[in-house]
């Protein structure tokens, strides 16, 4: 069906169109901005109100939802530190997500390499724990994050013996073929003489050798972190 | 007969051929690569991962959705014209009116389910796109059925698709309601019992659509030929149990 030409719309018409558009416009500039305010982060639902929300899309909704988490540190107008995170509710809202997708890796690896990064001691050994915890489930996929967070334990908490049972945990329970056998054999590892780039190298290479990373995005992410590790140490 | 319903059948799918709905479903595809594109750049890591999971629930939602609406308004627009009374007012069987129409419906749920399981392509191997994309067409044929069940019995758009997405969502949901349901600890009381008991005849008259269509296959390659035998099983029976109520509505309708 053909439309008429504009002229058959009569003038009042056309006014009322623009006047609402630049009312709008005017309004939406007049506006305050966004204050930069720390939105606390809300408590995680339960899993049983997950499962019902996601309608039948768990694994989705775990990948969303970490999204989501992640931009807590992010909003805008403002980069919140993450140490200015309620990390028991982080912790809970990882739990949650690792329990709707259990295979992904991510809630881990947000645990180890970004809440477990922090300068606060007490949050930094709460996310190792998580991951050690949480490693029980599934030793044989889990077993980088707690590799990481028992370097991490050594070198930035100063912990040797709870960087021991890290690696001993990999040690027992991650037996599997997929394992590589120098992971199996972390304990040793901890206990040479190496600084903490130089730890963070071999495990990154190890885990890179084994194609236990192949997301070009955490490759780039990584890249990133050795840098700063590198410019840490030479600046010490 | 069969001629007959091929007729419906050919002239329902011309009809939201000629409707503009392909567009619509490729803007659908548009903007769920470019959504999920967008998401999966923001991840730390699994960005592949998080950009699948994300463009197959968003696919799946949004195809339903438009199957759902254009089987409710077209069939609402049919009987507002008069035009159920005038192709019934010819030498045809009820039953070959409604089973063309379903025929159409189903042929059209085709288009977008095949659309958009070549997009997951880009994401997973083929086995794995191809069980996702036979799902999503009889999770379509099941929804498209359900539509036209609620259109016949409601008569009016709104009626029909709150129900459509009502059944849909709680299909989808059931399962999740049932564990709750029965794992409450320590509540052995004659209400929970009750809601318990309320809930199982619910989950016996649903089909289970939270089988269906998994994303699980396009993230992690779980799928396998044999889990989706029990699909192709439940589309057959729930079809045949919706035509079947289809037809006991259109019968008793008064013209």
């Amino acid at each position: 069906m053909r439309e008429r030409p504009i002229s058959t719309v009569p003038k009042s018409a056309l006014l009322l169109l623009t006047l609402g558009l630049s009312l709008q416009l005017v309004w939406h500039a007049g506006q305050p901005q966004h204050l930069a305010q720390a939105e606390d982060l809300p408590p995680a639902p339960s899993l049983s109100a997950l499962k019902i929300i996601s309608f039948g899309e768990p694994i989705a909704l775990a990948k969303a939802l970490m999204l989501y988490l992640q931009a807590f540190d992010n909003q805008p107008g403002l980069r919140i530190p993450f140490h200015k995170l309620d990390y028991n509710r982080v912790e809970v809202w990882l739990g949650r997500i690792l329990e709707l997708d259990s295979p992904g890796q991510y809630p881990l690896l947000a645990a180890s390499r970004l809440y477990g990064e922090v300068t606060d001691e007490t949050r930094q050994r709460q996310m190792h724990n998580f991951i050690y915890q949480r490693f029980f489930d599934d030793p044989n996929h889990r077993w980088p994050w707690l590799a990481y967070v028992a370097v991490t334990s050594k070198h930035q908490l100063h912990d040797l013996p709870l960087a021991r049972k890290y690696a001993q945990a990999i040690r027992l329970n991650a037996t599997g073929n997929e394992v590589p056998h120098w992971a199996k054999q972390m304990e040793i590892f901890i206990l040479e003489d190496l600084n903490e780039l130089e730890s963070a190298k071999v495990l990154i290479g190890g885990l890179l050798e084994s194609g236990q990373i192949s997301d070009g995005h955490e490759l780039r992410f990584l890249e990133r972190r050795l840098q700063e590790m590198e410019t840490k140490a030479k600046t010490k | 007969m069969i001629k007959q319903i091929q007729t419906i059948a050919f002239y329902t799918l011309m009809e939201a051929l000629r409707n503009r709905l392909m567009w619509l479903v490729v803007l659908v595809a548009l903007t769920g690569i470019g959504l999920s594109g967008f998401l999966g750049e923001i991840a730390i890591t699994e960005s592949r991962q998080v950009q699948v999971a994300l463009l197959a629930a968003f696919l799946r939602f949004s195809s339903v959705f438009l199957i759902a609406t254009f089987v409710v308004t077209s069939m609402v627009r049919e009987l507002n014209d008069k035009g159920l009374e005038l192709v019934l007012s010819l030498p045809l069987p009820r039953a070959g009116y409604l089973l063309g129409k379903l025929a159409g419906f189903a042929a059209l749920a085709i288009v977008p389910a095949l659309l958009f399981g070549l997009l997951t392509l880009f994401f997973t191997p083929h086995t794995q796109a191809a069980l996702w994309t036979i799902s999503l067409i009889g999770e379509l044929w099941i929804v498209a059925a359900f539509s036209l069940l609620c259109v016949l019995s409601f008569n009016q758009s709104m009626t029909a698709l709150s129900a459509v997405m009502a059944f849909y969502l709680l299909s989808r949901s059931i399962a999740a309601l049932l564990l709750i349901g029965k794992g409450t600890s320590g509540a052995n009381t004659i209400s929970q019992q009750a809601i318990n008991f309320i809930l199982d005849i619910i989950a016996a008259l649903l089909p289970r659509l939270d089988n269906f269509t998994s994303t699980e296959w396009l993230v992690y390659h779980s799928g396998t030929w044999a889990a989706l035998l029990p699909l192709l099983a439940q589309t057959g029976i729930y079809l045949a149990l919706l035509s079947g109520a289809a037809l006991f509505d259109l019968y008793r309708k008064n013209l």
